[in-house]
């Protein structure tokens, strides 16, 4: 076929393609509940070599022994345990015949994302009778990493067929007993996505799971271990910004990145998940552990847009273990009606001259509660170390709440840290200037969060960005009136 | 094309407007004069639809609509626009990215098409010169960090990108350097024609000397309470308001 890497890049752009990379398992589901044995019947499932089973069976041990943490601050009725199903095969089969069978309230919001019909279809779980180009595509897709040295598969293949990397490097950032859920997690974790980069690499493309997580639903425990070698690049895109629902209402994911000497990691996420109803009913407990490693001159930089999920409990970190290597977090975290979200980063300065930088824009509505928790720790030896922190939070209304929880610890005399941090209401003032410029008073509260969250927009790969700034907008909906 | 009869309106109970009557047509313009908290700025307000204010008596008719029922942004839509005596700030969001949404949404109010690129573009140019504005000035945030005269010269720019039917320029002299207030008196005059019309919310007969007005009214203790020609522009800078006053106090 021949793509050139221009027109592949347009084919990603469009997007009307799957990767098409699953998991081979029989469809079926194990009784609810949670012992050895189903650990290590996951594992027989997924036809794991032994190293892999005593792993999780080891994390398995260890989350027995464990307590759920309460510290974050939010509420919520704690999940039973024993009373999820931990292995579960993809769906295979359609939910329904046709769009018309799907809950209009999900078409209007696919809608207002411009999302195309064939692509509703498949999020909303529609049998496809369009065959799209799909195949090739992704071959074709695949060749290219492939000529670069570059692996990218979901962690099941990776396990069967690059055992030494996986061997290597699972765990080796986020240990099995690292949490609570990260244990859980190692344990029975489902599926998820692997990736490495040879040494001095660019990967030529950005790196997405956006179609794969909508394929067959990502399960409630998913792990991603991205490895950049030596030198090496990469961007990579987690998410999807199309609105998910999902009867799983437990999510504890992990992901792991690893930046050796010299290399660059971007980790761009939207999160999306079902926020629950505006009474506050249902919605997805987001519990997720996300930590990356920076060797000597390594970066890694996460950037997150959190819309959806009833309660998130999320720290993207960064180790920064080598010297001059440089750790950033932008992150725009949005709650409404009765959402909870307890978010922010871990910066842990360990080698000489290490950089940290910190951007937190959080935005409240209804009666939402909006947590920012940071912690920038120096080592003793981390000489010369710099943070600079911004958390702003904006409000809207007067139900509900924005908190800030900075956590500084220097040990080393030579840190510099810094940190802003600001809190401004939507005034009916900016909103009466909107409307009287003809801007309703929906797109002037939009335009104002654009304009708040800019700086963090500012730094997500372009068409996810345009993606994020509706999404923001369709999750603010109604939060005035 | 503006009618407004016997308006009584005020906040929270306490009248501030005591019974307006003016008549604007197509083609003039109109200077309201005034003390200090005489109710010019809450005139400007209800006209554009400020929900705080309430109104108790009387109307406003716009192009034969009576526009109490309208939202602020309906009121924008028909070509009402309101020249703010305290601009707000907008973080974040820049000259050209609020003139590109308002523009639009306007437009689509109205049922067209949004508004090309390259039309868009050439039109920041040409009013952006008019009004002899930097380019660089139009990616800033919205008034953020403003001096006061740029954010009044940002005002009539915007005015310039919407062409309205109807202006009301609440003290957008005040605060103007001396070049500046001619460059903004000039852009005012340039856009005049003789379907739409003015208000100017002035304190000063130097902003008439540019842009000369076919009436000017008195507003006092929220009642207009003398109205003339340009000539009395003239009297009141010369006299102040207190034989004003006592004229209607001996009435
Ligand atoms: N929101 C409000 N709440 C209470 N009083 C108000 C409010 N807005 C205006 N007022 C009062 O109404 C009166 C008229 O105010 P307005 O701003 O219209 O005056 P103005 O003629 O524009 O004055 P200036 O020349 O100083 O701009 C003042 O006494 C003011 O304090
Ligand atoms: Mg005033």
């Amino acid at each position: 076929m021949g793509y050139t890497e221009e027109e592949l890049k347009k084919e990603l752009e469009t997007k009307e393609y799957e990767y098409g990379f699953y998991t081979d398992i029989e469809s079926d589901t194990f009784p609810v509940g949670l012992n050895e044995d189903i650990v290590r019947a996951i594992s027989r499932k997924k036809e794991e070599p032994e190293w892999m089973t005593e792993w999780r069976v080891e994390a398995f041990r260890a989350w027995e022994q464990m307590i759920e943490p309460e510290w974050a601050n939010v509420t919520y009725k704690k999940p039973d345990f024993q009373n999820i199903s931990y292995y579960s095969a993809p769906k295979k089969k359609d939910k329904y015949n046709s769009l018309d069978e799907v809950d209009p309230e999900l078409l209007e919001t696919f809608n207002k994302l411009g999302i195309s019909l064939d692509e509703q279809k498949k999020l909303a779980g529609v049998a496809i009778d369009v065959v799209m180009d799909s195949v090739s595509v992704a071959t074709t897709f695949k060749k290219t990493l492939a000529e670069k040295g570059i692996i990218f598969c979901s962690i099941s293949e990776a396990i069967k067929e690059h055992p030494e990397l996986v061997k290597k490097y699972i765990g080796s950032v986020v240990p099995q007993k690292d949490n609570f859920y990260a244990a859980l997690n190692s344990a029975v974790f489902s599926d998820g996505s692997f990736c490495y980069i040879p040494k001095g690499v660019r990967c030529p493309m950005e790196l997405s799971t956006y179609f794969r997580i909508n394929e067959a639903g990502t399960g409630q425990f998913e792990r991603t271990l991205v490895i950049a070698d030596k030198g090496s690049y990469v961007s990579y895109l987690e998410g999807c910004t199309a609105p998910m629902r999902d009867e799983n209402q437990l999510h504890a994911a992990v992901v792991e990145l690893i930046a050796l000497d010299d290399a660059e990691i971007k980790y761009s996420t939207v999160q999306n998940w079902f926020p629950g109803g505006k009474d506050g009913k249902g919605g997805v407990y987001n519990f997720v552990t996300k930590r990356g490693l920076c060797e000597t001159n390594a970066k890694i930089s996460w950037t997150q847009v959190e819309t959806g999920s009833a309660i998130t409990w999320k720290y993207p970190s960064c180790v920064l273990k080598g010297d001059n290597s440089v750790g950033e977090f932008y992150s725009i975290a949005v709650t409404n009606n009765y959402q909870q979200a307890d978010t922010g980063t871990k910066m842990i300065h360990l080698g000489k001259n290490t950089k940290s930088t910190i951007i937190s824009k959080g935005i409240s509505a209804g009666k939402s509660q909006n947590s920012y928790r940071g912690l920038v720790q120096v080592n003793s030896r981390a000489e010369n170390a710099r943070n600079f922190s911004q958390c702003d939070s904006l409000l809207m209304g007067n139900n509900c709440g924005a908190h800030t929880f900075p956590y500084i610890e220097a040990k080393n005399k030579t840190a510099q840290i810094e940190h802003e941090a600001t809190t401004s209401k939507i005034g009916e003032d900016q909103i009466f200037y909107c409307n009287q410029r003809g801007i309703d008073t929906e797109k002037a509260i939009a335009l104002i969060v654009n304009g708040f969250s800019k700086e963090v927009l500012n730094k997500l790969p372009m068409e996810f960005a345009v993606e994020a700034q509706k999404l923001l907008e369709i999750s603010l909906e109604g939060s005035v009136g | 094309m503006l009618k407004i009869n016997n308006l009584h309106a005020g906040v929270e109970g306490k009248e501030i407007l005591k019974g307006i009557g003016i008549e604007v047509n197509a083609g003039e313009i109109h200077a309201i004069m005034g003390p200090n908290g005489s109710g010019k700025s809450t005139l400007s307000s209800v006209i554009a639809g400020k929900e705080e204010f309430e109104v108790t008596e009387g109307n406003i008719v716009f192009e034969g609509e009576d526009l109490d029922e309208l939202s602020p942004e309906e009121r924008a839509h028909k070509g009402i626009f309101l020249s703010f005596q305290y601009p707000v700030e907008i973080p974040g969001v820049s000259v050209t990215n609020f003139m590109k949404t308002a523009i639009n949404e306007t437009r689509k109010a109205q049922g067209l098409e949004e508004m090309p690129a390259s039309e868009m573009l050439k039109k920041i140019r040409e009013k952006s010169e008019l009004l002899e504005i930097d380019r660089k000035f139009l990616s800033r945030s919205l008034n953020e960090g403003f001096s006061g005269g740029e954010k009044k010269r940002n005002e009539i720019f915007q005015m310039a990108m919407l062409e309205p039917r109807l202006a009301i320029l609440d003290e957008t002299d005040s605060g103007l350097d001396i070049d500046a207030l001619r460059i903004v008196a000039n852009g005012v005059n340039r856009l005049r024609s003789k379907d739409n019309a003015v208000v100017l919310i002035t304190h000063y007969q130097r902003l008439l000397d540019y842009i000369i007005p076919d009436f000017v009214h008195v507003l006092l203790d929220g009642k207009i309470v003398k109205s003339g020609g340009a000539e009395l522009a003239h009297e009141l800078e010369e006299k102040g308001y207190d034989w004003i006053k006592q004229e209607k106090v001996s009435n």
